[in-house]
């Protein structure tokens, strides 16, 4: 008897991953089809009227047509340089001052307090002062999306080079590294899981600044699209050009977990264990 | 702050001075380590063993006196130590310079028996493997010393045996001379040819451990040094 109740318990744990992850997934599917379906049907109905959501396969439709006639591709590729770049400025900015204020104790005393008192500034409310810095063209695009890339990145670089391990630093040191070869081979590599969670939170609240700032005198870029599009109420472009924003969201996430997942190959080991 | 030693000694550490705020943890503390000599440091907890250690490991740079230790020294602490996000070996020649880096690290792995475990992350090993993988980071680098830190105090008490032999194993082959911070009594009259007591923070009595290699706890001797040393450490017989 007491062997049948082992052998039991042997067997379930086993198993039980491999039931549980197939079917799974097929059910995450279904509320959003179902919100989808009920979507297309309330619209096609004339549930709710068409000028303020319109159906489903209606924003496919304009969707599709921007795509083919190339409107899409302009304004993609110009809101995707403004992410870009203000990402650029704004997360090398973040990771450089991070480091230099987690590492040497005259960077902490002069950058962190001004940052910390910053930080409680929501950035989005500077966009009337931005503009009288800096105009209403592309820099103001850019500072609002470096703005909002910032802080994450700086605050989850600050804590990941904070929370490495000292034992391993010594380590290091009896092993006859010298302070930029522990930068190298300790810190950095003890700082990138939370690099990465900062990068990730950086390009979130980088889309959402852009998405701020391309309703203020774009010419081009997503936001322009829908901007033009909600004065002629083309609702249908308005909401394909949020279904953009989203997607551009959900891709950017996507590539940086890839790229997570394969240098940080290590904590699938620990994960293995 | 180091500086090599005459040539019959590897260590030679004269007035070592440790303090904590008001608390003296070591107070002109004197010792010396012989070429190829194992030395046992015994304490109570607190006494300062791992203070004095990790000073000659020049990861403190708040003690005083004078410290001589050689070029080449290797050290093992109680935990592994072993950086997390890179594979053994890469853990192993950590450091190292000059040719066949990959070769001398896989060399000295297959020297703690672990030859083969080279691609492994530090996370799918034991804490035996680990603690093996340490002990081939120091011998790797050929010290003339090695600073061990109650290194198998964390392990179960079979693999802290065979950890021991290990040890023995690649003293004889290699000849380097130890400095072993233990509160195993047996450990280190199984290991060292002499066992030191820190107390008060000095060197309170050195004991030559006069006793054949290989040696065994059944050995006749044994038991007579390890009631001395337990005496001498606060542990009277029953």
């Amino acid at each position: 008897m007491t062997t049948t109740a082992l052998k039991q318990v042997a067997a379930s744990p086993a198993r039980a991953p491999a039931r549980r992850r197939g079917p799974r997934r097929w059910y995450r599917l279904v509320s959003p089809l179902a919100l989808f379906a009920a979507w297309e049907v309330t619209s096609r109905t004339g549930l709710l009227p068409e000028e303020k959501v319109p159906a489903p396969s209606l924003v496919a439709q304009t969707g599709w047509r921007l795509a083919t006639d190339g409107e899409l591709t302009t304004h993609l590729l110009d809101s995707l340089t403004r992410a870009l770049i203000g990402l650029g400025i704004g997360g090398s900015l973040a990771v450089v001052l991070a480091a230099t204020a987690a590492l040497l104790r005259l960077g902490d005393n002069a950058i962190d307090p001004p940052v910390q008192m910053a930080r409680m500034l929501p950035h989005l409310g500077l966009v009337p002062l931005l503009i009288i810095w800096v105009g209403i063209g592309e820099e103001l695009k850019i500072s609002l999306v470096a703005l909002g890339a910032f802080f994450p990145l700086y605050f989850n670089t600050y804590a990941g080079i904070r929370d490495i391990d000292q034992r391993l630093v010594e380590a290091a040191k009896t092993c006859g590294l010298n302070q930029w070869q522990r930068l190298r081979h300790v810190v950095l590599p003890g700082a990138l899981p939370s690099l990465f969670l900062g990068l990730r939170l950086a390009i979130g609240a980088g889309w959402l600044s852009l998405v701020v700032g391309e309703q203020v005198n774009a010419q081009t870029g997503i936001g322009f699209l829908m901007m033009e599009a909600r004065e002629f109420a083309q609702t249908d472009v308005v909401v394909f050009g949020l279904l953009v924003y989203a997607l551009l969201g959900l891709l950017s996430d996507t590539l940086i977990r890839i790229a997570e997942r394969r240098t940080l190959a290590w904590r699938r080991g620990l994960q293995a264990t | 702050m180091a500086t090599r030693p005459a040539s019959d000694l590897t260590v030679r550490v004269t007035g070592l001075r440790r303090t904590f705020g008001d608390t003296v943890v070591l107070d002109g503390a004197d010792l010396t380590v012989g070429r190829g000599e194992v030395v046992a440091l015994l304490g109570g907890s607190g006494s300062g063993k791992s203070t004095l250690l990790r000073a000659l490991a020049g990861l403190d740079p708040d003690a005083t006196g004078s410290i001589e230790v050689p070029d080449h020294y290797g050290v093992v602490f109680q935990e592994h130590r072993l950086l997390p996000w890179k594979r053994v070996a890469g853990n192993v020649a950590l450091g190292l310079t000059g040719g066949d880096v990959r070769a001398r690290a896989v060399e000295a792995l297959t020297e703690v028996g672990l030859g083969d475990r080279g691609d492994a992350w530090p996370a799918e090993l034991s804490g035996g493997q680990a603690q093996r993988v340490a002990v081939a980071r120091a011998l790797v680098r050929e010290p003339e010393l090695l600073l061990l830190d109650e290194p198998f105090g964390a392990l179960d008490a079979l693999t802290r045996l065979r950890m021991q032999q290990l040890l023995e194993r690649l003293r004889q082959r290699h000849g380097f001379a130890a400095l072993l911070v233990t509160h195993d009594v047996d450990e280190a009259l199984l290991l060292a040819d002499r066992a030191l007591i820190l107390e008060g923070g000095r060197i309170a009595e050195e004991i030559p451990v006069v006793l054949p290699r290989p040696r065994h706890q059944d050995d006749p001797g044994f038991g007579g040094l390890r009631r001395h040393l337990l005496d001498r450490l606060g542990v009277p017989a029953g």
